[in-house]
């Protein structure tokens, strides 16, 4: 396919007064990883299911795979991978079931769901739970499972609502490795994060969302570089401190100050310098901390906001 | 052509809505057991209420035949089974799934549509249904109560019942919170249960009420399973047939509308 993967312009979605979505354009290209950052509710669900085929957009347009989900979704959704939010496996079947009825969903025959299936269970290491329920199994691997399942009808665009919410560490890294191998192989991946690392490893571009719209949108690093100094020194507070009055204290040694609850961030594009400048005015060394700027960074400048709150 | 084969799902050519039946097939094949209740219930009643109850109540006529209570009251029984059985599997069944497991969220998201849901759930009761009204159909005709090769007509009867109510109660069904308003499906279906002329000719009744019953939904089944048993045919069934298909044609319309409006709003 030469176009797009997904075009919206002006996309919308209201829920009576309310209005999830306002207005966001973006394109998501063939073979690309591409990203929905934002802070729970911001509008990247909404946006997703719009792209799914199972939420009819309010206004504006939308094309999936070249289509028009208020008229193709059937068709378009044969060709899509989907990884909701909340894992909705059926419950009354067990592992091998659900991939072999889901498989039949996409109107595949019996012996080649039972090949790809059996494929597909080696791929998220859930060989050895063929014949298990899906009640018992735990939160990463109900995730596997839901991966394996999306993948069944080897779609051209894999959707994945926040794929690693909710997992430990060991169950991310897996995950994020599966996800690696399949936009080698050419899938076009499309997620939403509210994880900076996750979009930053991930993502080979990404929009930032706030408030149902688009605040930001370009690559990781390209966005780091247009909002953010370099550099970010951390300044941990003690509880008692006044915050206020520090941050005025601190002011005058970065591009730029960003007080938080419990410590001030300064931008500056010699994290090093600023770091011996600040300690050297009294702050204790050991909550004194200098890393790199992070697309967290990003949402914090754009929006005043930390996208934890 | 199209449209009159839209509206019979177990006629219609298009495969979708049959992935459902699939599913429910996977899904009871480990606890097929549940099924023998099904079986036991239309039959248990026609041993208590037909042979025990018939015994003291001795003959009486239907449309200018002389019959036993029994053969009376069978046709009745094989209509209650019909819709007890079509209105599990599209209520309480249909619930569970729809809002505590969220099976169809995870089988919206492939090419199945929220009509396919509807359209499928309704086959599978069908299915499920015929199954049970064939095995009292077979008791039935061991027991001597079936006077007419017009019974051959009985089975396709009973699944029009189970068309009729199933379309209703899937529709209902997208309406109720909780589990607290299946109350309100109790409240509905224990009257028609007792009063659709089932266990006792319209005749008895006072003539206002026969009025009324005249248009309830069980008694177009009971009217017309009685009909076929007994072999008892005039055009008026055709009325009764309509009514049954037009309860599931509005129930089926409505519910697929809504099951849209819920799970992809």
């Amino acid at each position: 396919m030469s176009g797009p993967m997904v075009a919206a312009r002006a996309l919308t979605k209201r829920f009576g007064a309310f209005v999830a979505v306002d207005g966001v354009d973006f394109e998501i290209e063939p073979g690309e990883a591409f990203g929905f950052l934002g802070p729970n509710g911001a509008g990247k669900t909404s946006t997703m299911r719009m792209i799914g085929c199972v939420s009819p957009r309010t206004a504006g347009e939308l094309h999936v795979l070249g289509l028009d989900p208020a008229h193709d979704g059937p068709d378009i959704r044969a060709r899509l991978g989907v990884v909701p939010q909340e894992d909705n496996l059926d419950t009354e079947l067990t592992v091998w079931d659900n991939l072999m009825i889901y498989g039949r969903y996409f109107d595949l025959p019996r012996a080649e769901i039972r090949e790809r299936a059996a494929e597909l269970l080696e791929f998220v290491n859930l060989s050895d739970r063929r014949d298990s329920r899906v009640d018992p199994l735990s939160g990463g691997m109900k995730r596997r499972l839901t991966i394996a399942r999306s993948l069944l009808n080897r779609p051209e665009l894999l959707l994945l609502d926040e794929p690693t919410t909710g997992l430990d560490p060991q169950a991310r890294h897996l995950l994020w490795d599966r996800l690696y191998q399949l936009k080698r192989s050419g899938v076009t991946l499309v997620l939403t994060t509210h994880y900076m690392d996750e979009a930053e490893q991930l993502c080979d571009r990404l929009v930032i969302m706030d408030n149902a719209r688009i605040v930001a949108e370009g690559s990781p690093r390209r966005l780091i570089a247009d909002n953010v100094t370099r550099e970010v020194v951390e300044v941990r507070l003690p509880i008692e401190a006044d915050l206020d009055f520090e941050a005025a204290r601190l002011k005058r040694f970065g591009d730029r100050i960003e007080p938080l609850a419990d410590r001030v961030l300064l931008y500056t594009d010699d994290g090093d310098a600023t770091a011996a400048a600040i300690m050297s005015e009294g702050f204790e060394a050991g909550s004194v901390l200098v890393r790199r700027a992070s697309l967290e960074d990003v949402f914090l400048i754009l929006t005043g906001r930390s996208l934890e709150d | 052509m199209t449209a009159t084969l839209r509206i019979l799902p177990f006629l219609s050519w298009r495969r979708r809505p049959w992935r459902l039946v699939e599913r429910n097939v996977l899904a009871y094949r480990r606890i097929w057991y549940i099924f023998l209740s099904g079986f036991a219930e239309p039959l248990l009643f026609l041993l208590s209420i037909g042979v025990g109850v018939g015994k003291l109540v001795g003959d009486l006529h239907v449309g200018g035949h002389l019959v036993e209570y029994r053969t009376f009251v069978a046709p009745g029984l094989l209509a209650i089974a019909a819709m007890n059985g079509s209105l599990l599997d599209t209520t309480f069944n249909f619930f569970v799934k729809m809002k505590y497991s969220h099976t169809y969220d995870g089988v919206l998201a492939s090419p199945l549509t929220p009509r396919d849901v509807a359209v499928g759930e309704i086959t599978w009761a069908l299915l499920r249904g015929a199954a049970y009204s064939a095995a009292f159909l077979l008791t039935m005709l061991a027991f001597g109560d079936l006077r007419s090769w017009w019974s051959l007509l009985a089975l396709p009867g009973a699944v029009l019942i189970g068309f009729g109510f199933a379309g209703v109660g899937l529709a209902a069904t997208t309406f109720m919170r909780s589990f607290v308003d299946f109350d309100y499906v109790n409240m509905a279906m224990i009257p028609l249960f007792l009063f659709s002329a089932t266990f006792f000719p319209l005749a008895r009744y006072p003539a206002g009420l026969q009025a009324v019953i005249r248009f309830t939904p069980l008694y177009q089944g009971v009217v017309l399973e009685r009909s076929f048993v007994i072999g008892d045919l005039h055009w008026t069934l055709l009325a009764n047939a309509a009514y049954l298909v037009a309860m599931g044609v509005i129930g089926l319309r409505i519910a697929s509308r809504r099951i849209g409006l819920l799970l992809q709003p």
